[in-house]
């Protein structure tokens, strides 16, 4: 027996499960980011002065990792419409890019984490670089595992093509949603951290 | 996923399991135990307050050599025991035990959308409750800084606090698997005809918990981040600037504020006593339709009410911090919002009490448990208001009254009804009942206890007796007239554990008799007790997925020849 709507979607509500699973998950990550977002307001109320971000962080390093998340997702998006198109190849090509901006997002974001400690800039320092590393931080994280379904879509799990290729596209998709968001995170976290 | 089982063997069928009935038994146990370790925890500390600086009998051994349990270990065991009750014991069995067994059976399901995830999140349950106690053996003893873990405090408290933050974050990873799953599991599994108001009570409850459980946990997530990087990395998010710890100033930036801590903690904790109470309204429901033989009085009215309850819990958590000077304008919004939500709490009570009025009521061990549910509901509920209201709350806040008040919900509330709800799901699961007259004797005695350990609290709290006392208020003089209390509360504490014992016997001894063979003892209507066998076939559930005609609660049709219809009959 298996179990209904895994992959063809329920005509009432005109989702699959895993897509409502995602969406789902999306909605406590919000609150997840959100409990931090509004910690950064009311720390930052808190007290007279607050560094501008740009005392400390490195404005250009962050918009080349900004263009690179961006544009992350719209390769996303392409390997999944490629998958839709019945183009593997194409998809493979799209998904690859997607990992390698991925993984060129955490490289910068390791030279600039080391820079910071290289000035003696330390999450102990004071509150902004606190919640500066942070939230980065649990961004880098989720990053990290993106990276990691990603991989395993594009290299072991994609044998799924072969013998169940809706679903795999429907696993496709699903990650993406999960990417657009992180992506998402860090929109909001750019201009919060190094501009405001 | 559960159509090739040709080898299963005994890991795969019961630890490994990814079928949600093994998983939801799983939880029960496993919560079960908890409680019980939560209850323990909870008698040593009635002795030390009935008989302070005494020495422990029988266990005090573990305590050291001089048998007495010092102000630091109470307050371990006092953080324990809440942590513990809530977020191992009540939690888990409300919803991980009972949402996963029952609302699959009761929607018309073969299993949860996820039965993968349904597994992980009860192990990874499993690994934070074995990290909570961890916490023991550390350097400095288990977290003692409250349940609330109120900073500064918390920041500064030995290292099991950090072991309790990681038990947390656990805890919090596995409700969201369990939450997500629920949710998706009602909005896409039910069976044909089970439209949404066709859905029994307890679906209902247990959605929106699953719908409070996902939103309000992240924000206490997020806290516990930004508390472990306090302790940790050396962050100052709570730590004012120029704070003073046991005489020296500490050496961090500063800047940071313990409120946010308490803002997060109630945006999640607040919802939390909901996340406690909707799966008991639930339970009470079922049992309540079921033996009475008529409908329940406002199905809709219970829904809205519910939904309502649950949309509101988001927005009365500062009702928790009036004396934190945080300022009138928001105290007076957040009474404002804590009495509408009174409101909902009202209707469902008088629903649940006018679906009493009429019937011919059964008045068996569930039922016994359900009506005792009412009332003690009820004054846990009325004994809130004076909390939500900030001037009452000034003399009454940190009281025993608190203490009183919230175990009135959570204690002969919440817990009889989960109670209720064993005795009444024990034949579905077992294919056995649980003896009558065993049940009957642990209720009338753990009502009588129940009462006798939080009754008393109400007197003590309006005296203006603290809560968190080693020595139970003994240096206090404006104490001096109830203390002796104290040693009522505790007898009847321990007591109440001995009256525990009709209950584990009953279990035990049932288990070792023969099925009954019986598939529908109380002469339920919903799905899960006319659709399949008790305990259910394995895998799938159902040897042929139901169809919904009608609702769940049509007991006593008019010019029907049986006093219940299926859900699953036409017409």
């Amino acid at each position: 027996m298996e179990i209904p709507y895994g992959v063809k979607e329920r005509p009432d509500t005109g989702l699959n499960n895993a897509k409502l699973g995602i969406w789902l998950f999306l909605a406590s990550e919000v609150m997840l980011f959100g409990g931090l977002f509004s910690a950064y307001i009311f720390l930052r109320t808190g007290v007279d002065d607050w560094p501008m971000g740009s005392k400390y962080l490195d404005v250009k390093m962050a918009t080349l990792n900004t263009l690179f998340l961006i544009t992350s997702s719209v390769t996303m998006v392409m390997s999944w419409a490629s998958l839709k198109l019945n183009d593997f190849k194409k998809f493979k090509l799209y998904a690859g890019s997607t990992l390698l901006l991925a993984c060129g997002f955490l490289v910068i974001k390791y030279f600039e984490y080391s820079s910071k400690f290289s000035y003696s800039y330390y999450p102990s320092t004071d509150n902004f670089l606190g919640i500066y590393f942070t939230m980065t931080g649990l961004h880098v994280i989720h990053v990290i595992g993106g990276i990691a379904v990603i991989a395993f879509l594009l290299f072991p799990g994609a044998k799924m093509w072969e013998t169940d290729p809706e679903r795999f596209t429907s696993r496709i998709e699903v990650t993406g949603l999960y990417w657009h968001f992180v992506d998402l995170v860090w929109i909001f976290l750019f201009p919060v951290l190094y501009l405001l | 996923m559960s159509d090739n089982h040709t080898k299963e063997t005994f890991f795969t069928k019961y630890i490994w399991s990814i079928d949600h009935k093994v998983i939801g038994i799983q939880y029960g146990i496993t919560a079960l135990l908890w409680l019980l370790v939560g209850f323990g925890l909870m008698m040593v500390m009635r002795y030390q307050l009935a008989y302070p600086d005494t020495q422990i009998p029988f266990i005090g051994w573990i305590f050291g050599e001089d048998k007495l349990l010092l102000p630091e270990k109470y307050n371990s065991l006092g953080a324990m025991h809440g942590t513990i009750m809530i977020f191992l014991g009540v939690v888990p069995l409300a919803f991980g035990a009972f949402g996963n067994y029952l609302v699959p059976l009761q929607i018309g399901a073969i299993d949860m959308a996820f039965p993968r995830l349904n597994a992980a999140s009860y192990w990874t349950y499993f690994l934070g409750s074995i990290i909570m106690v961890v916490g023991f053996f550390v350097p400095g003893g288990a977290a003692n800084s409250g349940w609330t873990s109120y900073p500064p405090l918390a920041d500064v408290a030995t290292a099991g606090q950090t072991v309790w933050l990681l038990g947390m974050v656990m805890l919090i990873t596995s409700s969201l698997l369990g939450s997500v799953n629920i949710m998706v599991t009602v909005i896409q599994l039910r069976a044909e005809g089970m439209t949404w108001f066709r859905l029994p009570i307890f679906v209902w409850t247990q959605f929106i918990t699953a719908f409070l459980l996902l939103l309000a946990f992240p924000p206490l997530e997020a806290a516990g981040i930004l508390q472990l990087m306090d302790r940790l990395a050396g962050t100052s998010f709570f730590l004012p600037t120029g704070l003073v710890v046991s005489g020296e100033v500490l050496t961090n930036a500063g800047g940071g504020s313990p409120l946010l801590w308490q803002h997060l903690f109630w945006f999640l904790a607040h919802p939390e006593v909901y996340v406690l109470i909707l799966p008991a309204f639930g339970i009470i429901s079922e049992i309540i339709a079921n033996n009475t033989r008529k409908p329940l009085s406002g199905y809709k009215s219970l829904v809205y009410a519910m939904t309502f309850l649950g949309f509101m819990s988001f927005v009365v958590w500062a009702h928790h911090m009036y004396l934190t000077g945080m300022g009138t304008t928001m105290g007076a919004f957040f009474q404002t919002t804590t009495m509408i939500i009174s409101i909902p709490s009202v209707v469902i009570l008088t629903a649940l009490l006018l679906s009493l009025w009429g019937g011919s009521i059964r008045f068996n061990t569930p039922m016994l448990f359900a009506l005792a549910f009412l009332p003690m509901f009820g004054i846990g509920g009325l004994t809130g208001l004076p909390l939500g209201l900030a001037a009452a709350d000034i003399h009454l806040h940190d009281t025993y009254y608190v203490i009183g008040h919230f175990h009135y919900v959570v204690a002969p509330g919440t817990l009889f009804a989960l109670f209720a709800g064993v005795y009444f799901w024990f034949p579905k699961v077992t294919g056995k009942s649980l003896n009558e007259s065993l049940g009957k004797l642990h209720f009338y005695f753990s009502f009588i206890f129940m009462n006798g350990v939080f009754m008393p609290m109400f007197i003590q709290g309006l005296a203006g007796v603290s809560r968190r006392l080693a020595d139970g208020g003994q240096a206090y003089a404006h104490a001096a007239d109830v203390i002796y209390l104290n040693e009522i509360m505790s007898w009847s504490a321990w007591l109440l554990g001995m009256a525990q014992l009709f209950f584990i016997a009953n279990v035990v001894l049932t288990l070792f008799k023969a099925r009954t063979g019986e598939i529908n003892p109380w002469n339920a209507t919903t799905i899960d007790w006319t659709e399949t066998t008790s305990p259910p076939l394995g895998h799938g559930n159902f040897e042929k997925i139901p169809v919904v005609y009608r609702g769940p609660y049509e007991y006593s049709v008019p010019g029907s020849k049986i006093d219940f219809t299926p859900q699953t009959e036409k017409g």
